[in-house]
């Protein structure tokens, strides 16, 4: 029902009010603030300070640039976690439009990803320059594996997004839920400690493939492969301490590879999307009455 | 728009036989009482099943078409509603039966300032608003000045609007909602919050929308705006219509309902009104139509209990809604107020009026008994309708700058 228009017309309009509502989300959030989205690059420079202090310094870790690798998996991570929590409350925050004004719903979790891709974005900025003061050359063939990555996580936030608001609305227990599960889910992904450590371990080839199906496994290795892109272990200190001098840090050194672990979380975030969007579709014309 | 007009012979003036843009059949909404509706996990393993009993049905098998450029008023008593089939017709709220089919862009005006965020200016609150009624940016852009213009926010216009009273919050929300060019105007009862002078311009607004043709349905409680703007009115009554038909019909049906037209008594501990009536002098049924110059007799039982101390005085008085004072009084001769003594009983008093007085209008008749100017019983009658008449005339006299007078035309050449 309502206004019947071509559909194109229908999805610009809706990309339009998506823009506005990133807008309003971003303005509210600097109101007053004197150094505005400056706030926004203060977080992935703690991460790179401390982070490189307790493992570079504290742990005396073999991986070279600990901050710089952190931050190569820990951004997507950023937009993922963000994209979501923001998303599960982004019908609760919003219960006064719903409740009086008749518009497409999903603009509000889709705007709340928005927002968290804008954030990110801007702390990327802080990992390219980061790449470049330590003379990483950032322009490699690698590089292109961030498109398939960015598409993989983006189909795991939309889809768990948009079922993770669409339960919260009814069963308010979700957002904390999401909030613990996304907690866990970090540990569950090669962020913090190289993918390779998992496949030592294991030493299984189905386990090790199977662990790609945690949508955020394939595009995290493949952001570290694109940014980071450190394959083999230096010679230096620690590893010739742990004897791993030249042995694989990240999982492979084919690009192939990487493909194939976006292949796998794709399949779960194909899975994540379609069931998303099957819930919020089902739910959505009963929010205004359950809010 | 996919749909498109029914034929060419279609005349805007014959709203009966414009295209439907509103369709709406068997409508029925409920809702679940509050306190019984599982929100958390525990409670919904809890109990899985909600009893019948907390049911509440705000519309019940409700129908209502409404044809291209029909202006259609939604009314009734609170909470028989109005707003819920304002937001079900508006597609913010499912029915649980019945379908409802709209075509054409929907400007809806459900609440003050819905759709406002507190923190965003009024210029940015009206980019964000038109977005939500799917309006393109440039054509944002392009109606930004007008939109100012007609809410008188001045520079105000860039102050966060959780600054704004509740009447700029109204401006702004309406100026924006008349301006995006919607097909169908939907508008609940907001625009009581504005000013007069606003509110005459946006009854102004509503009356070009009507010349061109397009579609409102408003909810309101003012009969006098229902009677002026409408082409037909609705009134509900616990989910369901109860009328659907000409504005003032709905109105007398919407007293009737309120018990506003129907007598009001104050009783003194001297003595109480039983009855009183307006009737057909010659039936001696009840009279519901008044017209100028028609005669009426007004009859009224008045039971004494205690012997009054002096004379009664009895008056009888029209008045108009909202003024204190009487525009006319019911006496034999000007001035002077019947008295009579009234020992402890029943009494049976009538009036014999020779002629309503050529004052069309909406008004309610009065009755005091006064004993020492002080009321010992009172009844009221609303809801009187004075018809017919005809337009008075003041002497007056128009005059150019010149000083000159000017003279009246042959009255064929008035036309």
């Amino acid at each position: 029902m309502g206004v019947t228009r071509p559909s194109g017309t229908q999805s610009r309009l809706r990309t339009e009010l998506i823009g506005q509502l990133i807008r309003k989300d971003l303005k509210v959030k600097y109101q007053g603030s004197t150094l505005g989205f400056l706030w926004s690059l203060a977080n992935p420079l703690l991460i790179l300070v401390v982070y490189t202090f307790v493992f570079a310094v504290v742990f005396k870790s073999a991986v070279p640039y600990f901050g710089l690798f952190l931050m190569s998996g820990m951004l997507i991570w950023n937009f993922f976690t963000m994209g979501v929590s923001g998303a599960t409350t982004s019908i609760l925050a919003n219960a006064g439009l719903v409740k009086k004004v008749p518009f497409a719903h999903e603009s509000l979790p889709l705007a709340s990803i928005g927002f968290a891709g804008v954030q990110v974005a801007l702390q990327y900025i802080v990992l390219v320059v980061a790449l470049f003061v330590v003379g990483m050359p950032p322009l490699r063939p690698e590089l292109l594996l961030i498109i398939p990555a960015l598409i993989v996580v983006l189909a795991a936030t939309i889809g768990l997004g948009l079922f993770t608001a669409a339960s919260t609305v009814r069963l308010r227990d979700t957002q904390h839920l999401v909030e613990v599960a996304l907690f866990a889910w970090m540990w569950m992904t090669p962020i913090i400690y190289p993918a390779t450590l998992v496949h030592t371990q294991v030493n299984n080839h189905v386990i090790e493939w199977l662990y790609y199906l945690n949508p955020m496994a394939g595009p995290v290795i493949a952001m570290q492969r694109a940014l980071y892109g450190v394959v083999r272990y230096p010679d230096n200190q620690a590893a010739r301490d742990s004897g791993q001098v030249g042995q694989l840090l990240l999982p492979s050194a084919d690009n192939l590879y990487y493909v194939q672990a976006l292949g796998m979380s794709a399949i779960t975030a194909a899975i994540f999307l379609a069931a998303g969007i099957w819930l919020f579709r089902r739910r959505s014309a009963d929010f205004a009455e359950e809010l | 728009m996919t749909t498109t007009q029914g034929s060419g012979a279609v005349s805007p003036t014959a709203p009966m036989e414009g295209e439907i843009l509103i369709d709406a059949r068997g409508v029925s909404k409920r809702f679940a009482s509050y306190h019984r509706r599982a929100t958390s996990l525990k409670e919904r393993m809890v109990r899985r099943e909600q009893s019948e009993g907390d049911v509440f049905w705000a519309l019940r098998d409700v129908d209502l078409q409404v044809r291209r450029g029909e202006t259609v008023g939604l009314t009734g008593p609170n909470g028989s509603g109005k707003s819920t089939l304002l937001k079900v017709l508006s597609g913010i709220l499912r029915p649980n039966d019945g379908t409802v089919e709209v075509r054409g862009r929907v400007a809806s005006l459900l609440e003050l300032g819905a759709g406002f965020d507190g923190e965003l200016t009024g210029r940015e609150n009206v980019y964000l608003n038109s977005a939500l009624l799917g309006v393109p940016r440039e054509e944002t852009d392009r109606l930004f000045e007008a939109i100012v213009d007609f809410s008188e926010l001045g520079p105000f216009i860039d102050y966060p609007v959780k600054h704004y009273s509740s009447g700029m919050y109204v401006r702004l929300g309406f100026a924006v909602a008349v301006h995006v060019d919607p097909d169908i105007l939907i508008v609940d009862e907001v625009l009581a919050v504005g000013d007069a002078a606003f509110q005459r311009k946006c009854l102004a607004r509503i009356e070009d929308f009507q010349r061109q043709g397009k579609t409102i349905l408003f909810v309101s409680h003012a009969a006098g705006q229902i009677e002026s703007l409408c082409t037909r009115a609705v009134l509900l009554d616990h989910g369901r219509v109860l009328f659907d038909g000409p504005p003032r019909q709905t109105i007398k049906r919407l007293n009737k309902l309120l018990g506003v037209d129907g007598v009001a008594t104050i009783d003194g501990e001297l003595a109480r009104i039983i009855d009183f009536a307006v009737v057909d002098p010659s039936t001696g049924a009840p009279l519901e139509e008044f017209v100028v110059g028609a005669r009426a007799t007004v009859s009224c039982q008045v039971e004494v209990l205690r012997q009054p101390s002096a004379k009664a005085k009895f008056s009888l008085h029209v008045n108009a809604p909202g003024q204190p004072d009487a525009v006319a009084h019911v006496t034999p001769r000007f001035h002077t107020v019947p008295a009579a003594e009234l020992p402890v009983g029943t009494h049976a008093l009538s009036w014999q009026i020779e002629e309503w007085p050529d004052m069309p209008g909406d008004f309610s008749l009065g009755l005091g008994i006064f004993v020492d100017d002080t009321l010992m019983a009172a009844a009221r009658i609303d809801g009187l309708r004075i018809s017919g008449g005809s337009v008075r005339c003041i002497p007056g006299e128009v005059r150019l700058d010149d000083g000159e007078a000017v003279r009246e035309t042959a009255p064929e050449n008035l036309t």
